[in-house]
């Protein structure tokens, strides 16, 4: 069952996509071969598909931590927004240090940055009961507008010709790559954490403290357990994963700090999240899927398709995993008409 | 056909996602009887009645009222066709007016209602069927016993020829339920037929004219008044022999363990839930508390075991103060708790029977290594208890909502008796449990006692009470009202005392 409804929930989605784009008079499954070859089917299209997987997969399992214990995190995307703005800091601050020296401060910024941003509506949560879902969606605004200050403000670039960019990374504060490609040690930093992630949530105490306050807080207080404390806690990981995340895409792809630079990584770790059924290693294998998915995207772009139509299939899928969990807990069936309520034998 | 009766059911199935619910059950209730639906818990009791007050809809089946073939699409369409239901969780709006809520929902109540009308109305009916209640008192000022007796007017006012109970005295002190049966002979002489759930087989023998056995969704017998005795309507619903009597060898008294002085406690709501209670529980004794529920029974629990905070007084354990030490300091300290809520608060739905079992244990040492958890060892417990408390499971690691009511509870036991306690606190430890697992989870208390431990049971079940108790305390608006020995008292005094009542000859 756990594999069942994501796989049809995916299927399900591309079905229901498919009648949408054959009502705008174009061919779905043509358009789904090229999307597919696009994504997968060439190298360039491979190692895209790579390097878009690396931000899902990371953010997938910060968010995914967070809803291991029932704490709705949506602002995944201002966490990564806020980790790649204090790696950034780093960076600038820093330029021109050697990469043993960067590259490890950029990472400790990234998760305090993303973790603290984490943290913030983590404590109203613990203390008052405010509901986070709402205090990490907004905190995504700030984040993204503060980002955008910072590049059209102090940090724009002299040398750049009035675009609001930061100056670019110096080498010490870039990813290595695999080869000449462009897939970055990013990949190994997102493998590493889902083990790690795995490990914890099925082998530590505290994993196993987090497993029990999702599933049940009055039986985590009848345990003993401190709730608030771990509502700081993983709101502070869920935040700092998603900042590495940040931080991984700012150092390996783009190589400086630009507005935009996510087109919504935070969001779509959501989904990733919930068709993984938040498992760490499950995550892992979704998030290529997804970035084949936003590469597929932009291929069809070429053809006249609106890149949206990435956007409309991931919230199909998602539409369809929280059907598919309604649909296994209830039997759906069709009653016939019989007329009145009560009536002559 | 069909004259005779007023109700007839036929061949009813309904199925839900892995159990038949209903088997093709048969129910035939005349006019002017009371009529008793016997089974134990799980058996489809409240299956078969939800489906004639028109809140589920069979599967297969036909029912007829009055002779005539009726559609249950809705609670709406069954008051129509007469059928009236009482839930055993009453379905009042707490802060409406009896008046209000007897009229909520009714269509012919006009959009402008005249409150004085309706009110006049009710206090007609209640008085006619002697069902004392304020029509002007809101709801959540009414006790258990008036809120029931609230939710038959709602029915008595629409008019409904068949009222089905669902196991009504679950809440009720013995007096109360007295009067309850008393007003439903009066329905029935009326013309009325009624309807009652119960699993409590003395109650089938006071007001039963006839009584249909249901057995895992199957009707498995309709005996007419006089035809049954309690052994063999025992056997029909359990389909084996059942033991009445447990042996409870005399107490053997030892050292005060629990010793609680002037304990004041608020409830979630903030007014007060016990108020100076004082108490004590000697080692190899059961202390048991009666009381109607909500008299401070979850907050006497609760402070004891540190979920709830103390306002004032002391709590004493082998005479160390664990007066709010918080939960962790009370389990290190040897109390076992096996709370009201099974699911939910004891165990942990969503995880496994090796996951549930080291609750309380993961912190202890030998069960992790640093921040790992020594996963062998964990398993290893896990079998071994499982295997002693005789849980029937379908693998370690399957999520324990899985499992059933029974079960639940003895791996609760096997958690909160297996470590080296001193003290345990059962709360209502055999709600919702059939006789089968009501008999398991009695003989472990029983043996804890024999094992030296301090037991405090708090129960709504008096039967449960006297056959485990050596004293017996009254609970009654978070006091103790009454403190007797089991031997030198009876369900009537407790009863009494439950309604706060004055105590005869008391004081231990």
């Amino acid at each position: 069952m756990s594999v069942l409804v994501p796989v049809c929930s995916v299927l399900l989605a591309l079905v229901a996509g498919a009648a949408f784009l054959s009502l705008t008079g174009r061919d779905p499954w043509f358009l789904y071969g090229e999307m597919f070859r696009g994504a997968f089917g060439t190298r360039y299209g491979l190692t895209e598909t790579v390097v878009k997987a690396i931000p899902l997969m990371i953010a997938g399992l910060g968010v995914g931590l967070a809803f291991r214990m029932k704490l709705w995190n949506i602002g995944g995307e201002g966490q990564l927004f806020m980790g790649a703005c204090a790696a950034t800091w780093v960076a600038l601050t820093f330029a021109g240090q050697p990469a043993w020296v960067l590259l490890p401060a950029m990472f400790a910024a990234a998760a305090v940055g993303g973790g603290l941003w984490g943290l913030l509506p983590a404590i109203p949560r613990a203390y008052l009961g405010v509901n986070e879902i709402i205090t990490t969606l907004m905190l995504n605004y700030v984040a993204i507008l503060w980002v955008d200050y910072l590049v059209y403000g102090p940090w724009r670039d002299p040398a750049g010709f009035n675009f609001p960019l930061t100056a670019r990374f110096t080498p010490g504060a870039v990813l290595p790559t695999l080869g000449d490609t462009r897939i970055h040690a990013g990949l190994l930093v997102g493998f590493t954490l889902a083990l790690v992630l795995y490990l914890v949530l099925y082998r530590t105490r505290w994993g196993y403290e987090i497993r029990v306050i999702g599933d049940s807080p009055g039986a985590a207080r009848y345990a003993g357990m401190r709730i608030g404390r771990n509502v700081l806690l993983v709101m502070l990981c869920s935040g700092a994963i998603c900042g590495l995340a940040g931080m991984i895409e700012v150092s390996g792809v783009a190589h400086r700090l630009q507005p935009g630079f996510s087109p919504g990584y935070g969001y779509t770790a959501i989904i990733i999240a919930w068709l993984a059924r938040l498992n760490p290693i499950a995550v892992v294998v979704v998030a290529f899927l997804f970035g084949g998915l936003l590469v597929g995207g932009f291929i069809v772009q070429i053809s006249g398709v609106p890149a949206t139509v990435v956007a409309m299939l991931q919230g199909l899928i998602l539409f369809f995993v929280l059907a598919g969990e309604v649909v296994l807990k209830y039997r759906v069936y069709r009653v016939r008409h019989t007329g009145m309520g009560v009536e002559q034998a | 056909m069909g004259d005779e009766y007023l109700v007839e059911m036929r061949r009813v199935s309904k199925r839900f996602p892995g159990v038949l619910a209903n088997d093709r059950v048969d129910l035939t209730v005349r006019a002017g009887e009371i009529h008793v639906l016997l089974g134990e818990n799980g058996s489809g009791k409240s299956t078969l009645m939800s489906i004639l007050a028109g809140l589920y809809r069979p599967d297969e089946g036909e029912i007829y009222i009055g002779g005539r073939r009726v559609y249950l699409r809705s609670p709406r369409d069954a008051i129509r066709a007469g059928i009236g239901m009482v839930h055993q969780h009453f379905r009042l709006v707490d802060t409406f007016t009896v008046a209000r809520n007897v009229v909520l929902g009714d269509p012919r109540v006009p959009f402008f209602l005249s409150r004085r009308r309706i009110e006049r109305d009710i206090a007609g009916l209640s008085r006619q069927y002697k069902l004392r209640v304020d029509s002007r008192a809101r709801v959540w000022q009414l006790s258990v016993g008036e809120r029931q007796r609230v939710e038959i007017l709602k029915v008595l006012y629409r008019g409904c020829r068949v009222l089905v109970l669902d196991e009504p005295t679950a809440v009720l002190t013995p007096q109360e339920a007295r009067e309850l049966f008393h007003n439903l002979r009066e329905m029935a002489a009326n013309g009325r037929a009624v309807v009652v759930i119960t699993h409590k087989l003395p109650e089938v023998m006071e007001i039963a004219d006839r009584v249909t056995v249901l057995r895992r969704g199957r009707a498995v017998a309709t005996l007419e008044r006089g035809t049954f005795n309690q052994r063999d309507l025992a056997w029909l619903m359990v389909g084996r022999d059942v033991v009445f009597q447990i042996d409870k060898p005399p107490a053997s008294r030892g050292e005060i363990v629990l010793e609680i002085k002037d304990l004041s406690v608020l409830r979630d709501s903030g007014r007060p839930g016990l108020q100076g209670l004082s108490l004590d529980v000697r080692a190899g004794e059961i202390l048991g508390v009666a009381g109607v529920a909500g008299n401070g029974q979850r907050e006497l629990a609760e402070a004891v075991t540190g979920l709830r905070p103390v306002q004032a007084g002391a709590v004493l354990l082998a005479g160390r103060d664990i007066t709010n030490v918080g939960v962790r300091g009370v389990i290190e300290q040897g109390v076992g708790y096996i709370p009201e809520d099974r699911l939910g608060t004891g165990l942990v739905p969503g995880l496994g029977v090796v996951d549930n079992l080291i609750l309380k244990d993961y912190r202890r040492p030998g069960f992790h290594r640093g921040p790992f958890l020594n996963r062998r060892r964990c398993r290893e417990q896990a079998a071994a208890l499982v295997d002693r408390f005789d849980v029937r499971h379908s693998g370690l690691d399957t999520p324990v909502k899985l499992l059933s009511g029974g079960n639940l509870q003895r791996l609760l036991l096997a958690r909160e008796i297996s470590g080296a306690l001193r003290l345990i606190v059962a709360v209502y430890p055999i709600r919702g449990l059939d006789v089968g697992a009501t008999e398991a989870v009695h003989r472990m208390l029983l043996e804890q006692r024999a094992g030296g431990r301090a037991i405090l049971l708090i129960s709504e079940d008096l039967d449960e009470i006297f056959k485990l108790s050596d004293r017996i305390a009254v609970l009654y608006e978070g006091r103790v009202t009454g403190l007797l020995p089991a031997g030198e008292t009876n369900p009537e005094e407790v009863g009494l005392l439950m309604m706060g009542g004055p105590a005869k000859g008391a004081g231990v």
